[in-house]
């Protein structure tokens, strides 16, 4: 089984359009949407859900009020200012203190230095995962709660889950739609991945967050390749990018020019692949093919 | 309220939706008019501010954050900071203790349990900040370094630079969790920028409820308005929030933005967007 994860560095270069497409494409794969920030995949694969889990990331503290004695330990030892002098009177004291569940991390410092043993420190439900299947094949998913942590744990538990299903169904291909920065769920969701696709576009910023994140999957040694979307925006800076991923020796595995297509393609919930038969559709399947290409080499 | 004093935040759930476009454009453009303006980058993973404002940096400062170094002479191998590390990131094995830098959340439980006083802080660069001038924009700007997790940590080190003094507009990273909280909190204003697709409204909708969980007042801008559909706004309708800009779709925009060009310079028509746009954040 091969794994494929397509990344960008830069948000909004078309990594979903392009995750879509090769699920119409390929024969066989098990998709999973590791974008569980802003996860949009799920808008064009129109998953039928056959299974929901809660995902707890880690644990959260919350005050008993009733015993709290105001002594203020919690938010001396509390390293993210979460615990906050804000809570109801009760029999002891004027005030108590509470916990801000944004703000907190889930270190559980507080609850080990409480000296009346007043915080609870439990498991924090932190989103919901899915198998799903869709016409292209099963689906592995998120949806993580609103402003939650852990969002690389829930990246790191998704693609578990979709090679679980991949080794199951014998399919032999895992198409990763990943999310954009180079930070935790990005370094979560390329981690020991067969090859990384990142998508960029021909401007100063994609080419320059192109370089960060090509920096990271060089970090953590992921062969990689490149796709310039919107080429045609700016043709010059297409082929500095292009020159710059050869001199590197990443391979160029396509070019797709601009094309409202894409955005009715969206519109209509479908992917370019079903939605466009012109040079679009062409781009796109060449694209696929050499992605497919890579892969087989050794 | 006044502008000249705010904070406002550009997020917008979905990336690419043009947020450094309409963040580094407000900055030159208020600072145009006379306002005393920072322009602070808190999408430190990819930040992209400079491209455009073209900053002269004057100086930079490292960041770092506080992980253990433990000194096995004093050690007992007790084991008591792993117990406490809800990280994994200090396991106390047989005569040695592993520290894993990288899982470290900076909590502090290790140094404070140690019974033997053996844990020490140890700085871990995550990045660095760069301040300099645009024009008469104040440029803050933060870089994780390559391979940190640590994101929001660095978030929270570049808006310490914030002037109470003086406008201050907040670059926000994609997504919708913890980077944004960290990059939203204790602003006055969130500006929503956001396109006309599904795409864009369901990660729209994501950001209005983490918007709404953090009792802050937020605004929407279309960008590339008319290249989908109608349902952004539907929804803005739906929920009574206020629709600040709509951004036409419009190519040469998308070429200055390509080649690093401000807007307000390169197409000066659309100057009078930012006119209103300032105009409907005093209003709001």
């Amino acid at each position: 089984m091969k794994e494929i994860v397509v990344i960008s560095g830069k948000g909004g270069t078309g990594k979903t359009s392009i995750v879509a497409s090769f699920a119409a494409l390929a024969n066989n794969a098990v998709l999973a949407d590791c974008d569980v920030d802003a996860a949009d995949l799920h808008l064009v694969l129109e998953p039928d859900v056959k299974q929901t889990h809660d995902f707890s990331g880690g644990k959260l503290a919350s005050v008993i009020t009733e015993k709290c004695i105001g002594c203020g330990r919690c938010e001396e030892v509390c390293n993210f200012d979460a615990a906050l002098f804000d809570g109801p009177a009760n029999d002891v004291v004027e005030k108590t203190y509470t916990i801000d569940s944004i703000a907190c991390d889930g270190c559980g410092v507080c609850a080990h230095y409480c000296p009346v043993d007043a915080i609870e420190f439990k498991d924090a439900v932190n989103g919901q995962w899915f198998i799903s299947n869709t016409r292209f094949g099963p689906m592995v998913h998120a949806r993580l709660g609103i402003a939650q942590e852990n969002s690389g744990k829930l990246v790191t538990l998704i693609r578990k889950e979709a090679k679980k299903i991949a080794d199951e169904e014998k399919k032999n291909l895992l198409i990763v739609d990943g999310s954009p920065g180079i930070g935790c769920p990005v370094i979560a969701s390329i981690v020991g991945a067969d090859l990384v696709l990142a998508v960029t576009e021909p401007t100063i910023s994609g080419q320059h967050d192109l370089d960060r994140v090509v920096e990271l999957t060089t970090h953590f040694k992921i062969p990689t390749a490149v796709c310039v979307n919107k080429y045609d925006i700016n043709v010059k800076i297409a082929k500095a990018i292009e020159k710059k991923a050869l001199e590197r020796d990443l391979k160029v595995a396509g070019k797709i020019a601009y094309d409202i297509a894409v955005t009715k393609a969206q519109i209509a919930a479908r992917s370019i692949i079903e939605y466009s038969s012109n040079g679009l559709k062409d781009q796109i399947v060449s694209l696929w093919e050499s992605i497919l290409d890579i892969l087989k080499s050794p | 309220m006044e502008i000249s004093d705010m904070k406002i935040a550009i997020a917008s759930g979905k990336g690419g939706t043009g947020k450094t476009t309409i963040a580094t454009n407000l900055a030159h453009y208020t600072a145009r008019l006379g306002q005393k303006v920072q322009y602070l980058d808190c999408d430190v993973e990819e930040p992209n501010g400079h491209i455009f404002l073209k900053p002269r940096i004057n100086r930079s400062r490292e960041v770092t954050v506080d992980v253990p170094q433990v000194d096995l002479e004093k050690c007992t191998g007790c084991g008591k900071c792993g117990e406490i590390c809800q990280y994994g990131a200090i396991v106390s094995v047989k005569e040695t203790v592993l520290t894993f830098e990288q899982l470290c959340h900076s909590c502090g439980g290790c140094m404070r349990i140690c019974p033997a006083d053996a844990i020490k802080p140890k700085p871990l660069n995550i990045g660095d900040i760069e301040f300099g001038k645009a024009g008469d924009v104040d440029f803050i700007s933060g870089r994780l370094r390559i391979g940190s997790v640590r994101t929001p940590s660095l978030i929270k080190e570049v808006k310490k630079h914030i002037k109470e003094d003086r406008l201050a507009i907040i670059d926000v990273p994609p997504g919708t969790s913890c980077p944004v909280v960290e990059a939203v909190k204790g602003t006055d204003f969130v500006l929503l920028v956001t396109e006309p697709t599904p795409f864009g409204l369901n990660d729209l909708k994501l950001t209005v409820g983490l918007v709404r969980e953090m009792n802050l007042p937020c605004a929407v801008v279309i960008n590339r308005y008319g290249i989908g559909n109608d349902k952004v706004e539907e929804y803005c309708e739906a929920e009574n929030i206020d629709i600040v800009l709509k951004l036409p779709d419009d190519r040469r925009i998308a070429e200055a933005y390509s080649s690093g060009k401000m807007m307000v310079n390169e197409l000066p028509e659309f100057k009078n967007h930012f006119v209103d746009l300032t105009k409907a954040i005093k209003a709001s």
